[in-house]
């Protein structure tokens, strides 16, 4: 079975802080990590290996950096490692990237396709399902387990509001995961030694043949109007006293500021 | 600081140093509490394999050495010292086999270790042996292709969970310490079964047990070396896996003075934090400086143990000895600057204290490591004359 994963390096959320001037992420000093809910994916497409067999390949769309993201994805258990990384790919929005990412795919061959559900810098969850699109192929969305996968189907539960659906598809198909589906490993030394030797395959714009307006800026008409940052939720407050004087004073307090 | 670890060895220790924080703080406190074996910590640390840094990679393992365990056992010590035992145990029940074994018993019985797959335990302390290997009472009397054993030892890390055990036991009572062989056991074995599990002070995830020995009928080709070994085969174990005991001490030291810090910088009285104040100040920085120097002393024997160094014995001694009396100084000293909430179980270091305990204790009291360490000092002297 040929199993991609898609992944995404991304900045550390936990210690990312925003500049209050420009109202942007401060990257310098910030840990680059790979996506966490790409992990589940990662966890995954080796589970499925492991079962069915063939080979876990990931893929990634970014500067040269991405590397270390790729090499950790091989210590996770992942055989090969694909780097979509060219200038013409800068500034690609969700559209693009997910065009790009398609043809990268479509270049290594597939049978599974596995995105976490979506990145915690951007939070879109448009990549995996424009990936299914632009491959013509089947998507199921928020999968918390893989039921089966035999004959050329896959059976799959994916989260809802409230509950689960069960989802039959067809092969190829795409899954994007959501982090109920497994506990991922840590690297095992093995992996990380392996990680260290493997060749990263890098893919151009010009390896793929692609339509040039179609991808980086050019190719994306997602228009970054501002960011900024959501004004902080006010601490709560909290009368003490009897109950008589409690509600008094939250009705006084309700009538002179909020009603 | 720089260690001059090798880049497989930085990988051990990262691997180990994420298994600890992610996998091992949230269940340390619950596996101290219950004295329940602690499989999914062995589990992941297979999955990772940590359980073959030290070995042949010919057998399954990665081609590491000593310093490689010990920088495992370290590491995974600084976050439990009880749950590294079971890596660190194993490595004591496989020191034999690896120094000792044939190639035959190294290809059957190392890869499993090497995987994880397997436990080991080293069985040698009896109700009337043990700093005294020469009082051992079980015995191992050859018929025919076969070796009958009888006896029970005492106090044995890992007895009951581990597949492998390597038992020394008398061949000829007469010969005493030289009457002594040591033997391959397969848990499972007809005859061979476990007493009481031990309710100790510390290491409380560590499991220890009685290994009894009722006719118990093992293979002639489950001798390790040859007849009469036994005592050399303990003694030349004890000199390389004692830099792992002295590692563990160093983990559980270093992972008290880490407590100590933190919680110094928090803890306010007297209107400021109470690491500003000179008294809690000298006490970290002998702790840290004690600490340090038991580090190089460790890495420092097991870099001679490596290097395949002739006579290891006493710096194998000085490094588990020093280590130890540390890791006991530090702890009781990291209770003392967390004050009352270091007697606490809500905080680990009463823990660590515990656990420090037993290191001055086993794999040779730090008594019998002082009469090795001088009795190499008097011999030393002797050849200069």
């Amino acid at each position: 079975m040929n199993i991609v994963v898609c992944i995404k390096q991304v900045p550390d959320t936990t210690e990312v802080r925003i500049d209050p001037k420009t109202n942007t992420l401060i990257r310098e000093g910030v840990a680059s990590i790979i996506n966490p809910f790409d992990l589940y994916a990662i966890e995954e497409g080796v589970r499925l290996k492991e079962k069915f067999g063939g080979k876990v390949t990931v893929i990634s769309m970014g500067p040269k950096q991405v590397e270390n993201a790729l090499r950790e994805a091989i210590s996770l258990g992942a055989d090969e490692a694909v780097l979509m990384s060219d200038r013409a790919f800068a500034g690609s929005d969700t559209l693009a990237t997910s065009l790009a990412l398609s043809e990268g795919i479509r270049k290594t061959g597939f049978d599974v396709i596995i995105c976490g559900k979506q990145a915690i810098d951007g939070d879109t969850a448009q990549v995996g399902p424009g990936i299914a699109a632009h491959l013509d192929i089947p998507q199921i969305t928020y999968v918390k387990k893989i039921e089966s996968i035999n004959d050329g189907k896959i059976l799959a539960e994916r989260m809802v509001e409230e509950g689960y659906e069960v989802v039959e598809s067809t092969l190829p198909v795409l899954i994007t995961v959501v982090k109920e589906i497994n506990e991922p490993r840590l690297p095992s030394l093995k992996g990380k030694m392996k990680a260290k030797k493997t060749e990263i395959k890098i893919i151009t714009s010009e390896d793929l043949g692609i339509d040039k307006t179609k991808i980086g800026l050019d190719g994306s008409p997602t228009w970054v109007m501002k960011i900024f940052t959501p004004p902080k939720k006010e601490g709560g407050k909290i009368f003490e006293g009897s109950t008589e004087e409690v509600v008094a004073k939250l009705v006084s307090e309700l009538q002179d500021n909020l009603i | 600081m720089n260690y001059g670890f090798t880049e497989e060895q930085l990988m051990i220790q990262e691997i180990c140093d994420k298994i600890g924080k992610e996998k091992i703080v949230p269940v340390r406190e619950k596996y101290d509490e219950t004295g329940d074996f602690p499989w999914d910590i062995v589990k992941i640390l297979s999955e990772s394999d940590i359980f073959g840094v030290y070995l042949p990679e010919e057998y399954g393992g990665m081609g590491g050495g000593c310093l490689d365990m010990c920088i495992a056992t370290e590491t995974l010590s600084k976050y439990c010292g009880g749950i590294a035992l079971a890596f660190a145990a194993t490595g004591l029940g496989t020191y034999p086999l690896l120094l000792y074994g044939s190639e035959q018993q190294k290809k059957k019985y190392l890869p499993d270790i090497a995987s994880g797959k397997k436990l080991a335990a080293f069985g040698l302390t009896e109700s009337n042996a043990g700093s005294d290997v020469g009082g051992i009472q079980t015995t191992a009397v050859k018929k025919g292709d076969y070796y009958i054993l009888n006896g029970t030892k005492q106090w044995i890390t890992n007895g009951g969970e581990a597949e492998i055990y390597s038992v020394i036991a008398s061949t000829n009572k007469a010969k005493g310490a030289r009457g002594l062989s040591a033997f391959i056991v397969e848990k499972g074995t007809e005859g061979f079964s476990f007493g009481k599990k031990e309710n100790k002070m510390g290491i409380r995830a560590s499991v220890t047990r009685e290994l009894v020995f009722e006719d118990c009928k093992i293979p002639k080709e489950n001798i390790l070396g040859r007849e009469g070994a036994g005592f050399m085969v303990s003694m030349k174990t004890f000199d390389k896996s004692r830099p792992g005991v002295a590692a563990q001490a160093l983990g559980i030291a270093q992972g008290a003075l880490d407590e100590a810090v933190k919680f110094s910088r928090q803890r306010i009285q007297f209107e400021k934090p109470i690491a500003s104040f000179q008294g809690v100040q000298f006490m970290l920085a002998d702790m840290a400086t004690k600490v340090e120097a038991a580090r190089t002393l460790v890495y420092q024997a097991a870099r001679e143990v490596d290097l395949g160094s002739k006579n290891i014995s006493k710096i194998s001694a000085m490094a588990k000895m020093y280590a130890s009396d540390v890791a006991m100084e530090v702890t009781t000293d990291a209770v003392q600057i967390l004050g009352g909430s270091g007697y606490m179980k809500e905080y680990p270091v009463e823990k660590m204290m515990r656990d420090a305990k037993i290191t001055q204790i086993y794999e040779g009291t730090n008594q019998i490591q002082r009469g090795i360490i001088a009795m190499n000092l008097i011999k030393e002297g002797a050849s200069l004359e």
